[in-house]
């Protein structure tokens, strides 16, 4: 029971063609950057896909990269076939300025929670979700918490290197 | 009277004519919710049409604070996620930087965690199960299994000197080996253990009472339960026998032989008796670590990597090297590769996982935790629709939420 990732790749291009370019990942998961408007379709036909069975939607994470111009915003999903055993890892990227994803709660439940912890902290707009609201923190809040630009410690301290105590 | 189908079928038919519904706040501090969950349901009479939970009452922001924080004292924070198996969430931590870090584990450092991860699991189902039995009106055998818990807390504290929040092990190892007192009392507990629960088992599984207000009441059908993303015993009593543990092992468990209980309807009932059969499984689970651990080379509990690993504290004081990796390893100066990770174990309720961005700085670049419970909790409402509401807690308490890992 060893699927190699090439096998999946070749797979998923045969079908869909050219949708994914593919990362280098030196732990030996399928890491692939997804363009926005690729990825529901991605996603959709692998869920629906007899041969792998990509049922399991693992986990949803938003990442930060402010000197990555245009696509500071990021979503990290991991996408497992438990029947495989695979697990792939797709990225996708959104400008700081207009953070919109497809929403993927069509397809897994599990993705309803999941995206509004993204949205939560990191104020990602889930296009489609049915109640894309604030679920950790508080209603009230108008920041989106964990960005790089809201450091854990008052950046205006001055008597502590930040060069030793990490960022 | 009818059935909870038609009632599902009645109130689903838009045809029907508008019905006042009440609006009841269950929780957020509820005797019978154990923890801050607060749900909102509308019912008709006794019947739960629909519900919403808030939660993120105990945000305390891990995943934030873990964003300035060395690979070790990240360890802390993870003790706090599901604090009924705290040993399960600090070795999955550890797992995770070692596959970053690329660090080879000595297997007896691999049946030592093994040995103490499903002590952990014992001691979590022990709770769940246990309080399933006093939200059903049993107080009795939840009196009675909590000593047993109280002897497991006592081997970790001959381990690691603490109980609840155990911060245990390091980053390749131990932090010292296990006394011969470790052994000893497992071996109590191994002898004892089995009879008392027996006794619950007995007092419950075939209760009368029990299997009424258990069985039928919260199913989740397998589709359902996939697509919520439901991990852990909760998948597993809805019939999908997955387990981390054998299908992508991880410290040697494909060497040990044990069963994956299943249930059917993925109701309450079912709930119970997979954690039951889990409990007994992982008794043999540890019996046969420790035999594997006698087996071993004595005195190893640590990887043999100088680089990663707190050097012992007399050597310190003499041996500059020593001296030089110490402080190295407290200031969290040591070189982490750049790149990506993804780690589960098979955490008390379900998958378990960490997700690690390094950049090659001293400190994680993102780190994301899988928390079972929140994945699963969002199912709660579809689960207690049609239900009564003491179903609802009943419901809720064999789902085994840890407000702790739902808010992180």
């Amino acid at each position: 029971m060893s699927i190699t990732n090439e096998e999946i790749i070749s797979y998923i291009e045969t079908n869909l063609g050219s949708v994914f370019e593919v990362q280098q990942d030196n732990y030996g998961v399928l890491t692939a950057e997804v363009p926005v408007h690729q990825l529901y379709k991605l996603v959709n036909f692998l869920y629906k896909d007899l041969t792998y069975k990509f049922n399991n939607l693992v986990t949803l994470c938003g990442v930060h990269y402010p000197d990555n111009k245009g696509k500071e915003i990021g979503a990290v999903y991991h996408i497992q076939s438990m029947t495989h055993r695979i697990l792939i890892r797709f990225k996708v990227f959104a400008p700081i300025e207009k953070p919109e994803l497809p929403s993927l709660t069509g397809i897994y439940a599990a993705a309803n929670w999941m995206e509004r912890e993204t949205y939560d902290f990191y104020g990602i707009q889930f296009l489609g979700h049915p109640n894309l609201k604030r679920i950790l923190n508080m209603d009230e809040m108008t920041d989106f918490p964990m960005r790089k630009e809201f450091p854990l410690e008052d950046p205006y301290r001055q008597d502590k290197s930040d060069f030793h105590f990490g960022r | 009277m009818k059935t909870n189908l038609e009632y599902k079928a009645e109130f689903l038919n838009p045809d029907m004519p508008e019905i006042p519904y009440s609006t009841l706040n269950l929780g957020p501090t509820h005797p019978a919710t154990h923890g801050i969950f607060q749900n909102v349901l509308k019912m008709d009479g006794e019947r739960i049409i629909s519900g919403e939970q808030t939660i993120g009452y105990i945000h305390r922001a891990f995943e934030k604070i873990a964003e300035r924080r060395p690979f070790y004292q990240i360890t802390v924070l993870t003790d706090r996620l599901n604090y009924c198996s705290a040993p399960i969430n600090n070795i999955g931590w550890h797992l995770t930087v070692e596959k970053l870090l690329k660090i080879e584990i000595p297997k007896r450092v691999d049946y030592m965690r093994v040995m103490v991860m499903e002590l952990a699991r014992i001691a979590d189902h022990l709770i769940c199960n246990s309080i399933l039995g006093v939200d059903t009106g049993a107080l009795t055998g939840f009196t009675y299994v909590y000593q047993m818990r109280e002897k497991i807390y006592e081997i970790y504290e001959e381990i690691c000197g603490a109980r609840l929040t155990t911060n245990m092990g390091r980053v390749g190892g131990f932090e010292r080996d296990f006394t011969p007192k470790v052994f000893d009392l497992t071996r109590t507990f191994l002898i004892e253990f089995p009879k008392v629960w027996r006794q619950f088992e007995n007092l419950l599984s075939r209760n009368r009472i029990f299997m009424d207000r258990t069985i039928g009441t919260g199913p989740i059908s397998v589709e359902r339960a996939l697509n919520y993303g439901f991990t852990g015993p909760n998948l597993r009593a809805a019939g999908i026998d997955y387990d981390i543990r054998s299908s992508d092992p991880y410290c040697s468990y494909e060497e040990f032989k044990f069963d994956i209980p299943v249930g059917t309807t993925g109701d309450t009932y079912d709930r119970f008796v997979v954690r039951n059969e889990e409990i007994w499984q992982s008794l043999s689970l540890v019996e046969q670590a420790m035999q594997k651990i006698e087996t071993c080379e004595n005195g190893i509990f640590h990887a043999d990597e100088d680089r990663y690993y707190l050097p012992p504290k007399q050597e310190v004081y003499r041996n500059m090297e020593a001296l030089i990796y110490h402080f190295k390893i407290i200031m969290g100066e040591i070189e982490a590769p750049k790149g990506e990770v993804y780690k589960a174990v098979e955490g008390a309720n379900g998958e378990l996982g960490f997700y690690l961005i390094s950049d090659g700085g001293r400190t994680p670049y993102r780190l994301h935790f899988r928390r079972p419970c929140f994945v699963y909790y969002q199912a709660f409402p579809e689960m207690v629709q049609g239900q009564m509401l003491s179903d609802a807690i009943v419901i809720m308490s064999s789902m085994n939420v840890i407000a702790g890992e739902l808010d992180s």
